[in-house]
């Protein structure tokens, strides 16, 4: 009993038996998973493979229809759960940014600092620029995200999530919506959170990321977890016939 | 013929026939009679300076009461059509069809007269009064439709960056989904705002106490004392001077708002 509260208090995130449906559509059949504290977990897989859905299913922007998911511990599925606490320390970088377009910069950054984790407003902004800094866009507060290239506008969305201080992160595809000479820089800022040792669950067609940067591989197909393991050996190697011929067609 | 000379000369006939519609209805028109039912300046002097202080006054008064208590009531409707709660779409499904489909005028006197012979109880501002509160609910009925349009125009990603934040359904109602729904929807909400204005003339059927006349009302009440329509031409350009520079203000404001984009 000791030895299993001690596994999952290193565990991030873990879910079990996760059911979804969309109607009659059951997208994700079963699916158990787990990130490590620490870990960086990339999920590939084709369109449609649950993934998208998997990772939103975790800060519950999606209703799970059946199942369980810890967040360090806590069971968000559970109705007495404070939803936007958890949701506070769990950082979120969609694929098409979702910057508030009416805030500048700083204000996209300071927002939710001061209305959900009550920081004064000199305190909200020097962590905006702190981050903003290690996006490499400190010249760039004032401007408005339409003034912004789509990298540019990603690096701000991980710094307004970094700004929270979160405990974890979670990619949704976070290059899919950019011009190919943008996406190094995204990548860039990515690979330098995953040294500092960030908790991260990345969905991504960036198998060069995943190989460099992932502590595990997870490969989905038609809403299960096909195959798992070290990104290295299972882009190598993959076991699985489906797995083989998803990665025939990317690589 | 060369394209180009053929364009002068489609344009040059095209300005001869402006011209000549001009110039048959200056010579036709009776500007004697004109300038003394229309524009007669005694008139004019006579009007002056009440058609200001008084009538212009009220006319924005009961404009601005009734968009704003009209909007504030929209802005409850539009978030009642969008509720998950059934019941509650019904009532502003209900609402809205409603008193978009009664005349304003009808209203009107429905609850300048209906209300005191129902209720025994006289709202504040008398007849007048209760006629801008009919204002109210009918430019509500429209302009909750068009916020509800303007809400959901607002992607869906945006509620997801809130949310994803920890920020509480309120917080990202008033800080992230309204300033940007309000943008959208401030040219179709500057159209609202002229109709009422012009709407307004309507609480002149309800009876008005002198210090309570609006345009429309001051205007016909001048006609009457001076047999003369002057003071219509006068009210006119009064309705015009407030409604033309605020939808001036609102394209200048919305041109400068791309930019910013």
């Amino acid at each position: 009993m000791t030895a299993t509260i001690e596994k999952s208090g290193e565990r991030a995130i873990e879910v079990r038996e996760l059911h979804k449906y969309f109607g009659k559509n059951e997208v994700l059949k079963g699916i158990n998973f787990h990130v490590n504290a620490g870990q960086v977990v990339c999920v590939i897989g084709p369109s449609g493979s649950g993934k998208s859905t998997l990772l939103r299913c975790v800060n519950r922007l999606e209703e799970p229809t059946s199942g369980t998911i810890l967040v360090e511990g806590i069971d968000i599925t559970d109705e007495e759960t404070d939803l936007n606490a958890v949701r506070s320390r769990i950082g979120m970088v969609f694929q098409q940014f979702n910057l508030f377009p009416h805030m500048s910069v700083l204000k996209n950054l300071t927002i939710a600092q001061q209305r959900v984790k009550k920081r004064g407003k000199a305190e909200a902004i020097a962590i905006a620029r702190a981050n903003l800094e290690k996006v490499g866009l400190a010249n760039r507060e004032d401007a408005y995200p339409a003034h912004l290239s789509g990298g540019q506008q990603q690096r701000v969305a991980i710094a307004r999530a970094l700004s929270m201080d979160p405990d974890m992160m979670l990619f949704d595809e976070p290059t899919s919506a950019l011009d190919p000479e943008l996406v190094g820089d995204v990548l860039q800022v990515m690979k330098d959170l995953a040294s500092e040792g960030m908790t991260m669950m990345v969905v991504t067609h960036e198998m060069g990321f995943a190989r460099e940067v992932g502590n595990k591989l997870v490969f989905m197909d038609g809403g299960v977890i096909v195959e798992e393991g070290d990104p290295r050996e299972v882009l190598a190697n993959p076991q699985h016939q489906r797995t083989q011929s998803f990665l025939s067609k990317v690589l | 013929m060369k394209r180009a000379t053929r364009r002068r000369l489609r344009d040059g006939v095209l300005y001869a026939v402006l011209l000549a519609g001009v110039a048959t209805v200056a010579l036709v028109a009776d500007w004697h009679a004109i300038r003394l039912n229309f524009l007669d300046t005694p008139t004019f002097k006579k009007l002056w300076p009440d058609l200001v202080t008084v009538a212009a006054v009220n006319t924005i008064k009961y404009t601005a009461i009734a968009f704003g208590g009209g909007l504030a009531l929209a802005l409850a409707l539009a978030l009642l059509k969008l509720s998950p709660v059934a019941v509650y779409r019904w009532l502003a499904t209900i609402y809205i069809e409603l008193f978009r489909g009664v005349p304003a005028l009808v209203v009107i006197i429905l609850m300048a007269f209906g209300i005191p012979l129902a209720f025994g109880w006289f709202p504040p501002g008398g007849a007048v009064g209760a006629g801008v509160v009919a204002l109210i609910m009918v430019s509500a009925a429209y302009m909750a439709e068009t916020l509800r349009a303007g809400l959901q125009a607002v992607p869906k990603g945006q509620v997801e960056a809130a949310k994803s934040l920890g920020m509480s359904g309120t917080w990202t109602l008033f800080s992230v989904v309204l300033p940007q729904a309000i943008r959208i929807v401030i040219p179709p909400l500057t159209n609202e705002f002229v109709l009422l204005l012009k709407d307004t003339s309507l609480l002149s059927v309800v009876g008005m106490q002198a210090d309570q006349v609006d345009l429309t009302q001051f205007g016909r009440n001048e006609l009457n004392i001076l047999a003369n329509p002057t003071p219509l031409i006068a009210i006119s350009v009064m309705y015009i001077l407030i409604s033309v520079p605020l939808t001036r203000l609102v394209a200048w404001m919305e041109k400068k708002q791309q930019r910013t984009r």
